[in-house]
């Protein structure tokens, strides 16, 4: 589902659960029956979800327009520099040693 | 409204939102509903005025009852709890209420009809006393000397009384006084 299409869909259950809701009311009124309000009400739910919650095709009657491969291959995404490909240090090995004070256990790093 | 599931959610909470609307209209219509109920009970006879052994006053009555609740009905209505209390005054309370006889109606087509009952709740006067303590040889004797609450020659109304229990909403309460009766001077 595209971008209008979503904005359509979200329209289209407003408008019409609001249309069912009101009409349910006004012929439960008029034929004295809630239960007919609440049939016609839960028909009309389910009309709407049928209508609105699927992909139906007509919401995507605007696709996104992505740029053309060739397009984008002329300004290249900058990527990200591998690790340890530019960084040329040598990788030091930490070797932590453990202290213990009065206050509590201190870690401390200590060079090769 | 992204997803399938993303979209029911909507939908079905804001059906549900929208179905709370109806059931709060449905109930702000029928409080503009105003019915006017038509009803006439009667006292035929007195079938027993006795007191009981703690002094209380019992009375056994046979009522003839007729009454049109169809206009309470709406299309909200659930049922219609109906009954009928004696409201009677004594020294120590300004308003007693006793229900003698009730009734559910389910629907419209029974809520006009007439019959005869003999009360399904006693009419029971409970008996208000002084308690007046004497002493005989050590003895502390509660003499019982009763404090004028009896029913007799007492005049009683009767009331009858509707509860409107609707299908969604607030439920209704009215009532109307339908006739008075004086209670016999004799026990029987």
């Amino acid at each position: 589902m595209d971008w209008q299409g979503q904005k359509l869909a979200e329209t289209l259950m407003q408008a019409m659960l609001a249309a069912f809701a009101v009409a349910a009311f006004a012929t439960g009124y008029v034929l004295g029956s809630f239960r007919t309000m609440l049939l016609a009400y839960a028909g009309g739910v389910v009309l709407t979800a049928l209508i609105t919650v699927p992909d139906w095709p007509f919401y995507n009657r605007h696709p996104l327009k992505w740029l053309d491969p060739a397009e984008a291959e002329r300004h290249p995404r900058p990527q990200p520099q591998p690790e340890g490909a530019s960084k040329k240090k040598p990788s030091k090995t930490h070797k932590k040693v453990g202290l213990v004070n009065s206050f509590g256990y201190i870690d401390r790093e200590e060079a090769p | 409204m992204h997803s399938f599931v993303y979209r029911l959610n909507t939908l079905v909470t804001f059906s549900v939102l929208l179905l709370g609307v109806l059931c709060a209209g449905a109930s702000i219509l029928d409080s503009f509903n105003s019915h006017s109920v038509r009803a006439h009970v009667e006292v035929l006879k007195v079938n027993r005025f006795r007191r009981q052994l703690n002094g209380n006053d019992e009375v056994a009555l046979t009522l003839n009852i007729s009454v049109d609740l169809q206009s309470a009905f709406t299309w909200n209505t659930k049922q219609v709890f109906v009954f009928v209390a004696v409201e009677y005054e004594t020294p120590k309370n300004a308003l007693n209420q006793i229900s003698l006889w009730d009734h559910i109606i389910p629907d419209k087509e029974h809520a006009k009809f007439e019959t005869q009952v003999t009360n399904k709740y006693l009419l029971i006067d409970q008996a208000s006393f002084l308690r007046i303590p004497f002493c005989i040889k050590n003895l502390i004797i509660w003499n019982m000397k009763e404090h004028g609450s009896n029913l007799r020659g007492k005049k009683i109304e009767l009331v009858l009384h509707w509860h409107v229990m609707p299908k969604t909403g607030r439920m209704i309460q009215d009532k109307i006084g339908v006739s008075s009766f004086q209670i016999p001077e004799a026990y029987t």
